[in-house]
């Protein structure tokens, strides 16, 4: 889960990390109280998930309550790279006299940690990275030893910071490590590290990511969920513990195992080149089980959709047999029917593997006219682009 | 002769007490997997009864080893649980540890694989998250179902679970030396390079596939050490052509932010190399069909 930055900056002060003192307002009044609060010139920066917000315009200076209020107004239900604004952090400002750059992150390559570090640091980071890469050091952090103010001493000589802040940046190297660990972050980014004109440092931004694997330990982490940006299909399906993701084509898509899902997505892509450019509506992982009732909730959920106009059931029975998945097929049209949803859309159905045979045979029994069975995966994402394609 | 799992391997179950556990024992054991019992500390000293073959409970991973010679444990314990499991396996100096477990933490995986390179990497760890390792015909450990494909010489590793099963479906008929479900977690034990540097060097392998999906540059580095190390052909897939920017598709591990990690840039590494790239899972098996045709 990626945090705001509002959200990274309190977690980082949790963690008694230097930050600007601020708050986050999600209307012009409440900008009102908090600018009131803070008193003098503040810094109004727009709240999304997204980079380049500077320079679509929405982070901006502000002189006392008014011009506050204003500016926040003028930021509030902005469109930055298609992120709406819904929220604004105020903070005090900071007589900035260098910049710099401090991150940990996961380092998938060598099953370890990393930290990057670089004196030159700010907006044009990436760049300095790839034009003058001695600019930015990389250290492998051992997960089990850590950063201690030794190892924080080798990153701070590496990066070469200048002897006036040596003592500042290790001591937020190794609080910064503290809080990545205890809040199992997987990425932890400050750009810039501000050293102000008094020589004190301070975290100006906060890119945080969170594993969401860790939520067991980390009761504190739900609150962090930002509900009104949350689908409320992909909402609706995490309450009945599915995996799903809505994207924005016509073919619903329900299938076992995450792979098998996107795989079937890229199947049906290439299918609908040939349909009028039909796409997958959703990944739906139903996972190995596929039980009927748990089938019924897949279902439910995509044809909810309204933007569905077929539906591509592709199921390898591996543990689960194709008998037991093609009976939940049956069984979950019922019991949606039971419940009062009116079901017209088209299922191709897809089944192989463990007794794909007696699956199929299931399928034919039925005889219901909205199952169409197609034995291959190629063949089946092929006629459910093709019914899409003519239901639009 | 197969890659780290072969009929002589003899497995035990860290978790077999579990409702996952006692059911995937059963499904290994009919599988034809030589298990010689599990762990519970709290049940140290029972049996359990799985359809007549009665398996010991032993307390650690270490009492286990000792009793039964046993050199392959599977892992079912819940993800709280999964790194104290995994360290104990590592101490105990077991050569493989299959962690089929779901949901471990990033923090927790990076910690007991830091554990084993400290120990000089003495076990070979699959996973976590991960379908575990089947050899068809020998042993099975893991939840690979063991009855869809059939023994033979490809070599496969995947990340993905059910991917796997639909490739290991399609060439039941030519069938496999071993296949190995790495795992789609960030962070894994065992890579792709691991397992096509054990493939090249397995004589009863003739041929690879290798299933990857997006994110991480883990297929662009196995294709640099194909072009460097591996003589056998290499066939390859790669989900998530078409999958959105910036999204999770279920695997911890399959998101793509910016533009490393792409498919299409997995795909032209790999091409890059001389590896034929499938467009679907079943073209993927027709490439790799030829290729065993031809020998």
């Amino acid at each position: 889960m990626d945090l705001y930055e509002y959200q990274g900056r309190d977690l980082f002060e949790r963690h008694g990390l230097p930050v600007l003192a601020g708050g986050v307002a999600t209307t012009p009044e409440e900008a009102r109280a908090i600018a009131e609060r803070l008193g003098g010139r503040v810094v109004v920066k727009a709240q999304v998930k997204v980079g380049g917000r500077g320079k679509a315009g929405g982070v901006k200076l502000a002189e006392g309550a008014e011009e506050t209020v204003a500016r926040a107004t003028d930021i509030l239900g902005m469109d930055i790279k298609g992120h709406t604004v819904h929220k604004v952090m105020i903070t005090v400002t900071a007589d900035v006299a260098e910049e710099y750059y401090f991150s940990y992150l996961l380092d998938r390559a060598n099953r370890t940690f990393l930290c990057i570090a670089s004196v030159a640091g700010g907006m044009d980071i990436e760049q300095v990275a790839a034009e003058t890469p001695d600019k930015v050091v990389k250290a492998p952090i051992d997960a089990n030893t850590g950063v201690d103010e030794a190892k924080a001493r080798e990153i701070v000589a590496a990066a070469g910071f200048p002897a006036e802040v040596a003592d500042q940046v290790v001591e937020v190297a190794v609080k910064l490590w503290q809080a990545f660990v205890a809040e199992d972050a997987t990425l932890v980014e400050v750009n810039p590290l501000a050293k102000t004109a008094d020589g004190k440092l301070l975290l100006l931004d906060a890119k945080v990511t969170l594993d969401e694997n860790a939520a067991f330990r980390h009761p504190d982490h739900e609150a962090l969920v930002d509900q009104a940006a949350v689908d409320p299909l992909e909402q609706a399906a995490k309450e009945k513990d599915l995996n799903y993701v809505k994207l924005d084509g016509a073919v619903g898509i329900i299938g076992n195992g995450a792979g098998l899902v996107m795989s079937t997505l890229d199947v049906v892509a290439y299918a609908g080149e040939r349909h009028g450019g039909v796409k997958p509506a959703n990944f739906l992982d139903i996972g190995g089980g596929a039980s009927a009732a748990v089938m019924a909730n897949g279902l439910e959920i995509v044809l909810s959709d309204p933007s569905v106009k077929s539906v591509f059931v592709n199921v390898f029975g591996g543990i689960t047999a194709c008998d037991a998945v093609a009976n939940g097929i049956v069984q979950a049209l019922a019991l949606l029917e039971q419940r009062g949803e009116q079901v017209t859309k088209p299922l191709v159905v897809r089944l192989d593997g463990n007794n794909a045979e007696a699956g199929r045979a299931i399928l034919d029994g039925a005889n219901n006219p909205l199952i169409e069975r197609v034995d291959t995966m190629d063949g089946a994402a092929e006629r459910a682009a093709e019914l899409a394609a003519a239901g639009v | 002769m197969a890659i780290w799992l072969t009929k002589d391997s003899k497995v035990i179950v860290q978790g077999m007490t579990g409702s996952e556990g006692s059911k995937h024992t059963r499904r290994m054991l009919a599988a034809g997997t030589n298990i010689v019992g599990g762990t519970n500390p709290r049940k140290a000293g029972q049996t359990v009864d799985f359809d007549g073959t009665e398996l010991p409970v032993f307390a650690t991973v270490a009492d286990a080893m000792k009793e039964t010679g046993a050199d392959v444990t599977v892992i079912f314990v819940p993800p709280q649980f999964t790194k104290a499991a995994v360290i104990e396996a590592i101490d105990a100096g077991i050569d493989l540890a299959v962690v089929i477990t779901e949901g471990v933490p990033v923090h927790d995986t990076a910690a007991f694989w830091a554990y084993n390179v400290a120990k000089g990497e003495r076990t070979r760890i699959i996973g976590p998250n991960c379908p575990g390792i089947a050899s068809p015909g020998a042993s099975n450990a893991g939840i690979i179902p063991a009855d869809i494909t059939g023994s033979g010489r490809i070599g496969l590793v995947s990340k993905s679970g059910t991917l796997t099963y639909q490739m290991m479906y399609e060439l039941r008929d030519i069938g496999f030396s071993t296949c190995v479900g790495i795992g789609g977690d960030p962070i894994i034990g065992t890579t792709h390079i691991d397992a096509l540097a054990a493939f090249e060097a397995d004589p009863e392998t003739d041929a690879i596939v290798m299933i990857g999906e997006i994110g991480g540059d883990a297929e662009e580095r196995a294709a640099e050490f194909i072009k460097a190390n591996v003589t056998k052909p290499v066939v390859g897939y790669i989900a998530g052509f078409t999958a959105p920017p910036g999204k999770t598709m279920g695997h911890a591990g399959a998101i793509i932010s910016g533009s490393a990690g792409t498919a299409d840039a997995k795909k032209a590494a790999l091409e890059a190399v001389g590896v034929k790239v499938g467009k679907t899972p079943t073209e993927t098996a027709n490439l790799m069909r030829e290729i065993m045709s031809n020998r």
